[in-house]
């Protein structure tokens, strides 16, 4: 555009002068339409109302050895599972086994009988089944994704399999004997 | 002018001898012609095209967050001005789009009718242009009932309920449009669903406006065409420039709205949820709306086997509908109010008729308004019925500059085609 304008007669100092407020021009209207584009970005992510649902307590007293709850976290599954003495010695045998993603029992569960997962499977984020007694729980006796066949053992984690990871931790804290707090 | 060589760039190049984009947006928009003595009237088109493409940009995630469901959808509006992250920018950039979209469409109208753009060889131009009008009328009346307040929901029911004064098949079309025997869910979705398609149908009619534009170029103040490439500059950078500094005033002048004012538009009564059950003592359409509605109260009799009801809205369609003939109507040869004394009054009359039925539309309809309002409703007819194309026959206009690029400095030279036309028609 510069030489559009320019008459013979103007020098170097003219187009220096155009160039600096093109640019000036330019990068002030690149801020506007960053500004501009920055809140309807945002607007797609979590609202306030969505935030607010960020911890959930679960209260531990109904569950007997052995059975498992599913609750909503965050819009996703958590699986609450009261293991059984032979589930936590199995766990303990899988530490010095070989695995995708090595992880000691003892860092999964904060007291060994409860076991607190995200229930979804890190290949493609398919629900593992396993939660109830009739389900089949795969070759290591904790979960199995019937999408795509990972076999996750007594402490979630990745046996066999495409997943790629151990079933994640949520954060959560006992608030005391009876009762968690996720989030 | 462009050849597809004019590329030096193999990419450009290789793409352009496919798809001559470039070479399109280099004839179109860097060396297509405008003529040079446009005033800040010419920036109109423009903003209008920029305030088309924000409405789009927030209705699309406003649409993200909104539930089109008599149950929901006040309060998703309100969780989108509480909780959505910017919601209530979007919202407010959306709501008060539509007013600055009808202010600068109206500013780019009165223009044209001023400077005749209307006339020959630009009456396709000018229609699109109408059609662009009432989609814009349509979109902004079915985006007003998405919030589903009072006057959402009784703006809906009167607006609907003309089509019951068509004769015979009238209740059977109202019935159609509500899906139902009331304002309710369906009608309430379907106009969602039409409010997100008109946006679209807009932008190519759109299209169409501005590729009439650039087959007939821009009129100018003087409203005679451009001879040659001493009367014209080209698009970039002049208009780019020129338009870019509009863009920028009238950007602020959005924002102070948006930030300091952004109910001003608004009806706070459309901050009470729907109540089918109750209709607000006095309801008014949004502003831009407000001449038309007041043409449509202001029939109060019977016109002969004609009832109010039917002509009111006869009228009302009418006052919109009657700018497509307007080419026609207008006899005079020309174009610029400029140099015509007579018509460069007659035009701030009807602008003053229009400011007048805004008005009249803004109050109740009884008294020393109403009464206004059928003075002014017979005017607007009036106006363009017959002092149009009885003024073109009487009025003598005043010498036309030769050029662009030379105006006129006494009171010689009529010489150009306009004038002479103009002259031979009197004669």
């Amino acid at each position: 555009m510069s030489d559009t304008a320019a008459s013979p007669e103007a020098g170097d100092e003219d187009a220096e002068r155009r160039d600096f407020l093109v640019l000036a021009a330019g990068g002030m209207g690149v801020v506007g339409a960053a500004s501009f584009a920055w809140p309807l970005i945002h607007s797609m992510n979590p609202s306030a109302e969505v935030l607010a649902l960020s911890t959930v307590e679960v209260d531990l007293d109904p569950i007997g050895e052995g059975q498992s709850i599913t609750i909503v976290w965050q819009g996703k599954p958590v699986f609450v599972r009261r293991r059984t003495k032979a589930e936590i010695d199995e766990a303990l045998k899988g530490d010095s086994a070989d695995m995708r993603d090595p992880q000691k029992d003892g860092d999964r569960a904060q007291k060994a009988d409860w076991l607190v997962m995200i229930g979804l499977c890190t290949h493609l984020g398919c629900i593992p089944l396993g939660q109830k007694s009739t389900d089949p729980k795969g070759e290591f006796g904790g979960w199995f994704c019937p999408c795509h066949g990972s076999h996750y053992d007594t402490s979630g984690r990745i046996r066999k399999g495409p997943a790629p990871k151990n079933l994640p931790l949520p954060p959560y804290k006992f608030v005391d004997d009876k009762t968690i707090l996720i989030g | 002018m462009s050849t597809a060589s004019q590329w030096k760039n193999p990419v450009i190049r290789w793409v352009d001898d496919r798809l001559p984009i470039f070479t399109y947006m280099d004839h179109e928009y860097q060396q297509f012609p405008m003529p040079k003595n446009l005033n800040y009237f010419w920036n109109f088109g423009a903003l209008a095209s920029i305030v088309l493409v924000v409405m789009v940009v927030t209705g699309i995630m406003l649409a993200m967050q909104y539930t089109p469901h008599v149950d929901y959808a006040f309060d998703s509006v309100e969780r989108i001005m509480r909780d959505v992250n910017y919601g209530w920018l979007l919202r407010y950039i959306h709501m008060n789009g539509g007013s600055m979209f009808f202010i600068v469409v109206y500013i780019h109208m009165f223009r044209g009718l001023y400077y005749g753009s209307y006339k020959a060889p630009r009456e396709l131009l000018w229609m699109l242009g109408v059609v662009i009008l009432l989609l814009m009328m349509a979109t902004a009346f079915m985006g007003y009932v998405l919030p589903w307040g009072q006057m959402s929901y009784w703006g809906a029911t009167v607006i609907t309920n003309l089509f019951s004064a068509i004769p015979y098949v009238g209740d059977w079309i109202v019935t159609l449009l509500w899906g139902g025997f009331a304002v309710d869910n369906a009608t309430l979705n379907r106009f969602f669903s039409l409010h997100y398609l008109m946006p679209f149908v807009l932008f190519a009619v759109v299209g169409l406006h501005v590729v009439a534009l650039h087959m007939t170029k821009s009129n100018n103040p003087d409203g005679i065409e451009m001879k040659g490439p001493q009367d014209s500059v080209p698009f970039h950078p002049y208009f780019t420039a020129k338009d870019s500094v509009g863009i920028g005033v009238f950007l602020l002048f959005f924002a102070f709205f948006v930030f300091f004012a952004p109910n001003f538009f608004g009806e706070p009564d459309n901050y009470i949820e729907a109540n089918p059950l109750q209709t607000p003592p006095h309801i008014v359409p949004e502003w831009y709306f407000l001449p038309f509605y007041a043409i449509l109260r202001s029939v109060t009799i019977d016109f002969w086997f004609i009832p109010a009801k039917l002509m009111g809205v006869i009228l009302m369609f009418g006052s919109i509908l009657i700018l497509f003939i307007l080419p026609w109507l207008d006899t005079a040869k020309v174009r610029s109010a400029k140099y015509r004394p007579i018509y460069k009054y007659v035009f701030w009359i009807f602008f003053a008729d229009c400011i007048a039925l805004g008005w009249v539309g803004s109050q109740p309809a009884e008294g020393n308004a109403l009464i206004l309002g059928q003075v002014a409703t017979v005017y607007y007819f009036v106006h363009f019925i017959l002092v149009m194309p009885i003024l073109g026959k009487i009025e003598t206009p005043l010498p036309l500059p030769t050029s662009i690029a030379e105006p006129v400095t006494g009171g010689g030279g009529g010489t150009s085609a306009g004038a002479a036309a103009a002259k031979m028609e009197k004669s």
